[in-house]
């Protein structure tokens, strides 16, 4: 490396100085704090090391040039130095005439919408019924609803694969019941908007779906049997007492697809691998593995995440909020 | 309801004055009866989650190269073909290999890491400490694309002394992962309280002695389900993996999946990987579940409780 690494910020281990609102700390007091420090200090040590410094890397390499000679980042640390090169590169991209990228955002953002509103609109009713009609075979129940979020997600996109190659089941089945013609089967797996999205829902409505049993579990059933007492109807109950009673997780499950939907470039790779339906996730992760353009996947990594930083702290805010009611 | 069914049932019923007559005569007027449809919509989204991967399971038994046209039933693709089968082809199984180390690996660290996190800052409190928890909640909710990128550069260009490979790879995945140890514990400390571990120290017990013999028994499950909960998600981690890996010695399976199918050499063998994979993930599960329940034995909390806890549900 031509640059010399930079030294890390020193880790702030500084004990906080005791409280004085108490009269006199006790020396047990403090030996305990100091004990409480010192346990917690590997994995503050670790997530300084390897969570905070590197995205200041990702910044430095963000805000730093390139070596013409052999095309690799140069890191500039030193915010005194800072080039906006990539920066500017990432704007022409996304802006202004040449502005490939812009459409790629567009239909990044397409897709995540249809596909998480699609597992919203699947995952709900499927939730609602086992958190509050299963009964005795919630359990059963419980166990089939989350199966998929142990299998494996490459095993989960191999299934669909399987199932929509051109002499594949799904194709076999539209032909039997005539909505296609046996001789020209469609195409699913050449670049379909549509099989990406179905791919999309299918990979991340487990995570939503989790969400949402355990959001819907914990609503009193007896404020719903209170709409009912008080006249309500079935539908108005529930769009009365349940629905808002379940704002946050739906929320919050939504946030935990759409958060990784946003980075998501294998689903697409796997069910089109066609350059029309390449998303955000896919231009970063081509610009990682293309030298000279390192700097630029890293302008529009930094650039996706402090799109979504608003969100990730609400959720942290939310669920945080969330546990210490149900405790 | 036909309405046949229903003269029927109100004869049958004539005596029985405790059914409200609202109910007898309009059966979709009663608050009581069956969500029919829901249940139907329920099991009809089961079987569109679950029937593609049965089949997929089944087709890495398929007798033929195909992925989509059943030839037969055989065994070649996991031991009998001498070429090609995940037993045979040494990618495949170092595939199978890799994984399995990284999740024992990555498992060994975190969680000894996590749950002493988790301990230091829900005791010590202060404004450093609090910091530090919403770094490490952070860790759990930022994009992984995002993170793998950071993991990617942090491992390129600063601390390029660790190169991409198996060290790396376990690297990232601790610091992905150390939220779930981090989390969990801390939540059951909040349900535990201070109480025993105040009775402990009257008791006589020094605080290194109120950890060992009170406090760590009491979070025990807790500390089970979450190396549970890391094991299973390293098995099926990708994206940090796949960023981070550089030759097919340090290839885990979901990786050689996606690279195989992406390059178009899918084929049965891809689909027995996977099952590999979902067989080592369910076994993890169980094992999780039947010890999670034998550790909270005599505990309030059923057994939808701790598949729940299991999941990953109710962490936070």
């Amino acid at each position: 490396m031509s640059v010399a690494p930079p030294k890390s910020p020193p880790p702030p281990t500084k004990p906080t100085p005791a409280r004085t609102e108490a009269p006199k700390p006790r020396r047990e007091d403090q030996q305990s704090k100091a004990f409480w420090i010192a346990l917690a200090l590997p994995g503050i040590i670790w997530l300084i090391l390897l969570f905070i410094v590197p995205f200041y890397a990702v910044l430095g390499i963000a805000e730093g040039q390139l070596n013409r000679l052999t095309e690799a980042p140069i890191a500039q640390y030193n915010p005194l130095h800072w080039s906006s090169s990539n920066v500017i590169n990432v704007y022409h991209d996304l802006i202004g005439a040449t502005a490939f990228a812009a459409p790629i955002a567009l239909r990044t953002l397409a897709y995540v919408v249809v596909a998480s509103l699609l597992c919203l609109v699947l995952g709900y009713p499927a939730a609602y019924f086992v958190a509050r009609f299963a009964g005795r075979r919630k359990g059963i129940f419980l166990v089939l609803l989350i199966a998929p979020f142990w299998i494996s997600y490459m095993m989960r996109m191999l299934a669909w694969i399987d199932l929509l190659q051109v002499n594949g089941y799904v194709n076999k089945a539209l032909s039997t019941l005539h909505i296609t013609s046996a001789s020209s089967p469609i195409n699913w797996l050449g670049g379909k908007p549509l099989t990406v999205i179905l791919g999309l829902v299918y990979g991340y409505i487990p995570y939503l779906i989790l969400v949402l049993y355990a959001g819907l579990d914990r609503i009193d059933p007896s404020l719903i049997e209170a709409g009912r007492d008080l006249g309500l109807g079935r539908a108005r109950t529930f769009l009365r007492v349940t629905l808002p009673l379940s704002r946050q997780p739906i929320l919050t499950g939504l946030l935990i697809t759409v958060l990784p939907m946003l980075g998501d470039y294998y689903t697409n790779q796997l069910l089109s691998g066609a350059p029309n339906t390449s998303m955000i996730g896919n231009l970063i992760e081509g610009q990682l593995g293309t030298p000279g353009l390192q700097g630029q996947g890293a302008v529009l990594s930094l650039l996706l995440l402090l799109i979504l930083i608003v969100p990730m702290i609400y959720y942290v805010i939310a669920t945080n909020r969330s546990s210490r009611e149900a405790t | 309801m036909t309405a046949t069914g229903a003269t029927t049932e109100v004869t049958a019923q004539a005596g029985d004055d405790a059914q409200p007559r609202a109910a007898r005569l309009r059966p979709w007027r009663n608050p009581w009866r069956k969500p029919w449809l829901l249940e139907s919509f329920t099991w009809l989204y089961l079987i569109w989650s679950l029937v593609p991967i049965a089949l997929a399971v089944l087709f890495s038994f398929n007798n033929g190269k195909s992925q989509a046209v059943w030839q037969g039933f055989s065994w070649r693709w996991y031991f009998t073909d001498p070429v090609n089968s995940v037993w045979h082809n040494p990618a495949l199984h170092a595939a199978v290999i890799q994984t399995v180390r990284l999740s024992v690996y990555t498992t060994i660290i975190a969680v000894p890491l996590g749950v002493a996190f988790a301990l230091g800052i829900n005791r010590w409190r202060g404004y450093t400490s609090s910091t530090f928890n919403f770094v490490m909640i952070l860790s759990f909710v930022v994009p992984e694309l995002i993170f793998g990128v950071a993991m990617f550069f942090v491992f390129t260009v600063l601390f390029s002394f660790v190169h991409l490979g198996t060290l790396a790879e376990t690297l990232g995945l601790v610091t992905w992962n150390v939220s779930w140890p981090a989390i969990i514990v801390q939540a059951r400390l909040v349900t535990i309280g201070r109480q025993y571990e105040e009775a402990a120290a009257d008791l006589g017990a020094t605080q290194f002695q109120a950890i060992r013999k009170v406090l760590l028994p009491l979070l025990t499950p807790a500390i089970f389900a979450s190396a549970v909960l890391v094991f299973s998600s390293v098995i099926d981690d990708f994206v940090i993996v796949d960023l981070l890996s550089s030759n097919a010695g340090n290839t885990p399976m979901s990786v050689y999946i996606y690279a195989q199918q992406h390059g178009g050499n899918g084929g049965p063998a891809l689909n027995a990987l996977g099952t590999i994979m979902l067989v080592l993930s369910l076994v993890i599960v169980i094992i999780g579940y039947i010890g999670y329940r034998i550790m909270t034995r005599g505990e309030r909390g059923d057994r939808k409780q701790a598949l729940a806890t299991i999941a990953g549900a109710d962490y936070g």
